[in-house]
């Protein structure tokens, strides 16, 4: 009888500490989840179920990485030109670099379009055209983004070769590049821009990159003069 | 319990999402990656030979490939830093459907990837037992008495990005940038707003550094939050060593300045239209330890001054073009570490690397500044022990693009070593992981601590999905690398942001913040590059708290390990034969030897000591002769 009882306590005890080691485990695995309030207000637990809410993502958001594809997708374009018209190997690795980022990136604006369910260019038509500061616009044209060369300009670059090629090119690039710069401004003037981690990353990160690599083409410009 | 069924949902979805990328690969798939433009002329590429190289893709069952560095174990990323495990749940709608309009137009599984970089982890902190891991959308605390069996204490969801985190006593500091983050952690953001103008200023914005009181580590208490103009990329912890009630943060802000309306004083511009612009400077937030509500900013130091002509915008790599020249000079820093021990700080700003006399910490002066044509981005530093050396960072294509390609140049997006020789910087030479990754890891330095392996400079550091790689920089023009661990990119397909934020050494462990799968604890391994005695020698060393960006110096204890490792050194370097080198061991290894044999070796050593090749190898000898004389076990 008494081992019987003392058998049946043991069961109990050893279901009870099996349960108490499970709830400890648990308790390991799942941390309290709090949210605290502002400076001086208490802080709340949340549910243990608490999910992330995905960050808002505004229109111009959008249109900032469809137009900067293209104005990325220019400078690729005017580093493709080096090859048969420079030999300047400093101006050549500066354009490479250039390139192999520029061209990167234009898959990263790509893939972050896509997710969103959204085109990769930019509809003329669909734009809405009203908070733009574009006076005299030439609505028959390729539309440029902020920096981007001319046709004309594009045109000389083409038709440059050795150091007038190397002067357009850096003159070029540091209009180009401070278009950028421009954009990236002009993000953050507007309302509720810029909420998304990676595309508030990667602005700040064209804003700083971009602002590097014009201080270098500066320094390479006085140089060759 | 948990962990499998995160992992089963998680596996799905991945499952789901390399689907719908291989339904659209017959398309024109914009998520395929664009091959890397040739190698410049002259320039040499990743090694695409190596094991590192072409592993399996996957989030969780991703081949590995390590060398002196094992995985003991990984913790998965808490609950609320997952976007809901169910793609039809209306909030994953409620995001997307603020642009797309039709969310039907986004495939289900694909709106999981919307994420990205907003629930990513970020940098770490220790102090004790505790582990503080930054994340975009709050803070995650973990125990990690048993390394191997660490666990998550307490979530905090407060989002903002980056969640840079510092830790001093009772006192956590977090770093918040974003435009989303609110004065009272609440994650909704702000409305998008349709019509044309600036943004609506709001006083529910916070960008700056948040101050919390971590004494109940299960009910952490914002108690001060300060703001700043450009909030804050990242901060540094500055401890004043004659000044024990109060410390100091320098706030690195490398984002847009915000209107005055929301924040008064705060403008932008050039220092020539604007000479109270918030840009050319950093925040310097003086926070009394026992009163941290009463934080706040004390000075704002412009520290890229010329100090000949007292230009504000005076860092401009002396280039004298013109207008054409003060357009962009360098108006900020990423990331500053401080090694109070030797009064320097070591800035890592937008386009140049400078160094800072800190001496009086409130008023940093800059004492050097250098820049380099291979670099993109200056990211980070950490000097060597011995504060002769410093090793820079570059973050080229700010850690979301792959730039480890065996295309990308191995200068570029690399580490960086320099010698400081009175105050100055002085280049040595480049370090970048060596292994080639795919097209869709993103890739470029990040950030490392040193390994306190007592007589050598060893460093360990993050590569995104480059993974985790162990460098000897004692020698700063032949940096080599001595352990790594990586794994394959998360997908083939198509770039999903992931990899190693941080990788530090604490007491023992080396802990990598993984942005995408967690927490990695790992240790170091024994190989012909480190020996276990040098492991042991540097597992001697422990700290009471860890914020890598306020460095400290390591002091060795004259104990048998750290002897031992410095005749494993010896006896790599051949100075001594293999005789004297068992003699050594001996006399180390016995605990009451002969005194006369002991003399003897201590002769010996001072002999050995006075003929060294350099003062290094000197102390070597002096320290090996120490520990046999007073042998502490």
């Amino acid at each position: 009888m008494v081992i019987t009882m003392f058998g049946r306590l043991t069961f109990l005890a050893a279901v009870l500490t099996c349960f108490l080691s499970i709830s400890a485990l648990a308790q390991q695995d799942a941390p309290v989840v709090v949210q605290p309030g502002a400076p001086g207000q208490p802080t709340k637990v949340l549910p243990s179920s608490t999910r992330a809410t995905l960050p808002l993502v505004s229109k111009k958001d959008v249109e900032f990485m469809q137009g900067m594809i293209m104005h990325h997708a220019q400078a690729v374009e005017m580093v493709a030109l080096m090859d048969s018209r420079t030999q300047n190997k400093e101006l050549r690795l500066l354009g490479a670099r250039i390139s192999h980022s520029q061209s990167e990136e234009i898959g990263l604006m790509e893939r972050w379009l896509t997710a969103r369910g959204q085109p990769t260019t930019m509809k003329m038509s669909g734009m809405d055209m009203s908070d733009m500061d574009m006076p005299g616009m030439d609505m028959s044209k390729p539309m440029l983004m902020p920096g981007m060369l001319t046709a004309k300009q594009m045109e000389a670059l083409r038709n440059a070769k050795g150091a007038e090629f190397d002067r357009l090119f850096l003159t070029g690039m540091i209009q180009h590049h401070g278009g950028a710069l421009t954009m990236v401004k002009d993000l953050y003037q507007s309302p509720g821009a810029g909420q998304d981690a990676e595309l508030f990353s990667f602005t700040t990160d064209i804003d700083s990159g971009q602002r590097a690599e014009i201080r270098i083409m500066q320094n390479m410009l006085a140089k060759n003069h | 319990m948990n962990r499998v069924l995160i992992f089963r949902v998680l596996a799905s979805t991945l499952f789901l999402c390399s689907c719908f990328v291989a339904g659209v690969t017959a398309q024109n798939n914009p998520f395929a990656p664009q091959p890397a433009p040739p190698l410049p002329a002259g320039m040499k590429g990743s090694d695409a030979t190596d094991p590192r190289a072409k592993l399996k893709p996957g989030m969780f069952d991703a081949g590995e490939a390590s060398m002196g560095l094992k995985l003991l174990t990984t913790v998965g990323k808490p609950n609320p830093f997952q976007i809901s495990n169910d793609p039809s749940d209306p909030k994953v709608d409620k995001g997307a459907s603020i642009i797309a309009g039709d969310t039907s137009k986004i495939p289900p599984a694909m709106k999981l990837v919307l994420a990205g970089l907003a629930f990513a982890n970020s940098d770490l902190a220790f102090q004790g037992n505790r582990l503080f891991q930054g994340n975009f959308y709050g803070m995650s605390i973990y125990d990690i008495s048993d390394p191997t069996k660490a666990y998550p204490l307490t979530t905090i969801v407060c989002p903002g990005g980056q969640g840079d985190v510092s830790v001093y006593k009772n006192l956590m500091f977090m770093s918040v940038e974003m435009p989303n983050g609110r004065v009272d952690c609440s994650a909704e953001g702000f409305p998008i707003q349709t019509a044309p103008g600036l943004p609506a200023a709001s006083k529910d914005r916070f960008r700056g550094v948040r101050i919390f009181d971590i004494s109940d580590i299960k009910n952490p208490k914002q108690v001060g939050a300060v703001q700043t103009c450009r909030g804050s990329h990242t901060h540094t912890l500055v401890l004043d060593p004659k000044d024990k009630n109060n410390v100091y943060i320098y706030v690195s802000g490398t984002s847009f300045v915000r209107q005055d309306e929301e924040l008064a004083g705060c403008s932008g511009g050039t220092p020539d239209k604007n000479p109270n612009t918030a840009l050319f400077r950093i925040d310097v937030i003086k926070v009394p330890v026992n009163a941290p509500q009463t934080a706040k900013i004390v000075s704002s130091p412009r520290i890229f001054m010329d100090s000949r002509t007292n230009e504000i915008a005076g860092l401009t790599n002396g280039g004298t073009h013109g207008a054409l020249d003060k357009q962009t000079p360098t108006d900020q820093c990423h990331d500053i570490t401080v090694y109070s021990a030797i009064g320097l700080a070591a800035g890592a700003c937008e386009g140049n690397g400078i160094l800072l006399d800190i001496k009086d910490p409130a008023n940093p002066k800059r004492v050097d500044a250098v820049n380099d044509p291979n670099y993109s981005y200056w990211h980070s530093a950490s000097f060597s022990n011995d504060g002769k050396k410093v090793v820079f960072t570059d973050e080229w294509g700010g850690g979301l693009g792959a730039r480890c390609r065996e295309n990308d140049p191995n200068v570029w997006g690399a580490d960086s070593i320099f010698h400081i020789e009175n105050n100055k910087l002085k280049f040595a030479s480049y370090y970048k992981m060596p292994a080639a990754q795919g097209d869709t890891e993103n890739c470029v330095a990040h950030n490392g601590s040193l390994i306190p392996v007592p007589g050598r400079d060893i460093e360990v550091q993050a590569w995104y999905q480059g993974g985790i790689s162990v460098m000897d920089f004692t020698d700063p023009n032949h940096v080599y690398e001595i352990a790594y661990f990586d794994r394959g990119p998360i997908d083939p397909k198509m770039l999903v942001l992931g990899g190693s934020w941080s990788a530090y050494w604490y007491n023992g462990h080396v802990y990598s913040s993984e942005i995408a799968r967690g927490l990695d604890i790992l240790e170091l391994t024994p190989t012909k590059f480190l020996t276990q005695n040098e492991i042991n020698a540097a597992k001697s060393v422990k700290v009471a708290e860890l914020n890598v960006q306020n460095q400290q110096k390591f002091v060795w204890p004259k104990n048998k390990a750290v002897g031992l490792a410095y005749i494993d050194q010896i006896e790599r370097s051949g100075t001594l034969s293999a005789d004297e080198i068992t003699k050594l061991r001996n006399a180390i290894e016995v605990k009451n030897s002969d005194r006369k044999q002991v003399a003897n070796l201590v002769s010996m050593l001072e002999t050995k000591a006075a003929q060294a090749r350099n003062s290094k190898d000197a102390a070597k000898f002096d320290a090996i002769a120490q520990i046999i004389s007073e042998p502490v076990h």
